[in-house]
């Protein structure tokens, strides 16, 4: 008979787990995740009414932790394509350090604890919509389109673009035009920014068979798609301010924004098929994650602006 | 009886989730108390 000193955590195959902290934390895509947290808290800032700060702290945890989430069950559930891939090679449960079963039960138990606690604590719409995005991610994207479509990371970039509708749910109770705009913005950048990546990696994915775009239509159409996705996020870009919820001068910012852009994707669209460097997809994809906070930094500080303009003209 | 002795690593490994789920307990007593706190102030200002 083999007992187990003090009750010793199984890895795989019998293995005592040599798990850190620090892995557990690996498994929810902490880079992700502070894309979440910003967009969330940018919802949250821009949605008109008040929260109580405390709850608005713990809104941006729990959809913190809801990312996270489902970012370790996408990890549970991709361990075999992640360990053939250089760029996820290392994450935990390839590396050997988690085993499987693990974060599958640490994504399941942080999903129900973030859902329930957003409810509880502010209401639960925002609640509902975090489980959607959760649900999203990690069975509709992960286990359904990423390995069928090359049209996955379109569809499957509604997870990533819902954060700033939930930050806006947290305030008002209510989804509305301004908030599915904000939708709207990461929903249509995501493809430029992915395929961007995709290109570059495109010897990777080819390698697990997962279908991205470059590999199953070819570089040429890839490169015209995200020429296509890009105006159309630039375009989404300045809508705050023509539906009236952000000024001409975040307006501009935007367009400004907006137009380099377009112009990083047309620098890629220029480059010959079969270039081995990629240097201007690797540009784009820098530049995409630049867009994104620039674009909802402009929209925070400009409504900053606003409620500080307003105070003082209360004041004179 | 045959007994499992485990590793430094895997002690120190052990130690370390531990103390992080402690961690993370704790800050969930300070979440539960802070949502009441809110709530209960809340209600008495309404």
């Amino acid at each position: 008979m083999t007992v187990i000193d003090n009750h010793g955590v199984l890895a795989k195959d019998g293995e005592l787990s040599e798990a850190s902290a620090r892995d557990y934390f690996e498994l929810l895509k902490p880079r992700v995740m502070s894309l979440v947290v910003f967009t969330a808290f940018a919802g949250l800032v821009l949605a008109p009414g008040h929260i109580h700060p405390v709850l608005g702290l713990i809104a941006i945890l729990c959809i913190a932790v809801g990312a996270g989430a489902s970012g370790a069950l996408n990890m549970w559930y991709d361990a075999d394509i992640d360990a053939i891939m250089s760029r996820t090679a290392k994450r935990p449960i390839p590396a050997g350090r988690i085993a499987p079963s693990e974060a599958l039960a640490f994504g399941l138990v942080l999903s129900g604890f973030s859902v329930v606690i957003l409810g509880l604590a502010v209401n639960w719409l925002s609640a509902g919509i975090l489980a959607f995005t959760i649900f999203f991610y990690a069975v509709v994207y992960t286990m359904w389109l990423k390995r069928s479509t090359p049209q996955n990371i379109v569809i499957g970039g509604a997870a990533g673009a819902f954060p700033p509708m939930i930050g806006w749910a947290c305030v008002t109770n209510s989804v509305t035009v301004e908030s599915t705009v904000l939708f709207m913005i990461i929903f249509l950048w995501t493809p430029a920014h992915f395929w961007a990546l995709a290109l570059f990696k495109m010897r990777d994915y080819e390698a697990v068979g997962v279908p991205m775009l470059p590999n199953v239509a070819g570089e040429r159409v890839t490169k015209h798609q995200i020429v296509a996705y890009a105006v159309l996020t630039a375009v989404c870009g300045v809508l705050p301010s023509f539906l009236g919820f952000a000024s001409l001068g975040y307006g501009l910012v935007a367009a400004a924004l907006g137009a380099i852009f377009i112009y990083c994707s047309i620098a890629v669209w220029r480059m010959p098929d079969g270039d081995l460097k990629m240097i201007p997809a690797k540009k784009l994809f820098g530049f995409s994650i630049f867009y994104l906070f620039a674009v909802f930094s402009a929209l925070m500080i400009d409504r900053l602006a606003s409620v500080l303009f307003s105070h003082a003209g209360g004041w004179f | 009886m045959e007994t499992v002795k485990l590793t430094e690593k895997q002690m120190k490994s052990r130690r370390n989730r531990n103390i992080a789920l402690g961690l993370v307990l704790a800050g969930l007593v300070v979440l539960f108390y802070a949502i009441t706190i809110v709530k209960i102030g809340g209600g008495m200002a309404g």
